[in-house]
């Protein structure tokens, strides 16, 4: 019965906006694995993954892989992942590090791309070579995924272009436990955020 | 006067991104700026001087993830 009081209109202009839409994701670590994950299943067309890393047992903590997977590439687990909950769609990986003075390169043609890197420097870096070199794409990028709890210091900074998902006060994973509760929300905070500024705001129409 | 992550500050002749951060402590190496919604780069910091009412955003990078 609630199909009946569902817009249809909107659901399948929803679902056919996304289908025709692509993300790059930047590291699929907690972050990006999740982030990933929840956007293949919402329906994007396209995701373009890149990360050098293999899967390690202490990673099952909070990213999504299994203990099956341990030894094998991320970008090729997560691939895996991925397909088991949509064959369809389109996936491009890059096993590979993000180099300096070239980190836009496999995220030229994609609609939105999302920071999911781990150190802090590495993150400034990818923030301000895709705002210098893809101007007009929109990067959503998270800075203070490390502990738990304060679900309610969680917020979006837009500037431009540019959305971090943040949390000022939060310790440095350097310091502290990372988690999947807290990351996974973090995660899943960027891709929602791709998903809004690829179907606009949504409006209750 | 001008406005830090939402605390007035005052305003000086010709400072740059630099030396704001520097005079009012944010010693977090890793930051993105924001002048009046406009991103400025690091490589800008040392040569961008700060309009006199200009709201400014300080975002630092925490690392995780």
């Amino acid at each position: 019965m609630v199909k009946k009081f569902m817009n249809k209109q909107k659901f399948e202009r929803i679902k056919k906006t996304l289908k025709n839409s692509s993300v790059g994701i930047a590291g699929v670590g907690g972050l990006g694995s999740n982030a990933a994950v929840a956007l293949a299943r919402a329906g994007i067309g396209r995701l373009v993954l890149v990360d050098f890393d293999r899967v390690e047992e202490s990673n099952l903590d909070r990213q999504y892989y299994f203990l099956d997977q341990v030894g094998t590439t991320k970008v090729e687990a997560i691939r895996n992942n991925i397909k088991r909950v949509n064959p369809e769609i389109k996936i491009t990986v890059h096993n590979n590090k993000l180099k300096k003075g070239s980190m836009e390169k496999p995220f030229i043609d994609v609609d939105v791309v999302i920071e999911a890197l781990d150190k802090a420097e590495m993150k400034a870096e990818f923030i301000e070579e895709i705002l210098l070199k893809l101007p007009d794409t929109p990067i959503v990028a998270a800075s203070g995924v490390a502990g738990y709890g304060h679900c309610d210091r969680i917020n979006t900074q837009r500037i431009g272009k540019l959305y971090i998902c943040y949390d000022e006060h939060a310790p440095s994973s350097d310091d502290d436990i990372l988690l999947a509760p807290r990351i996974a929300l973090m995660a899943n905070w960027e891709a929602n955020l791709a998903v809004e500024i690829i179907l606009g705001e949504d409006s209750n129409d | 006067m001008i406005e830090v992550n939402g605390k007035k500050v005052d305003w000086v002749e010709n400072e740059t991104v630099s030396q704001l951060l520097k005079r009012v402590r944010y010693i977090f190496p890793l930051v993105v700026v924001k002048i009046n919604d406009k991103v400025i780069l690091k490589k800008d910091f040392s040569t961008y001087s700060i309009p006199d009412n200009s709201k400014i955003a300080v975002i630092h990078m925490i690392s995780g993830g």
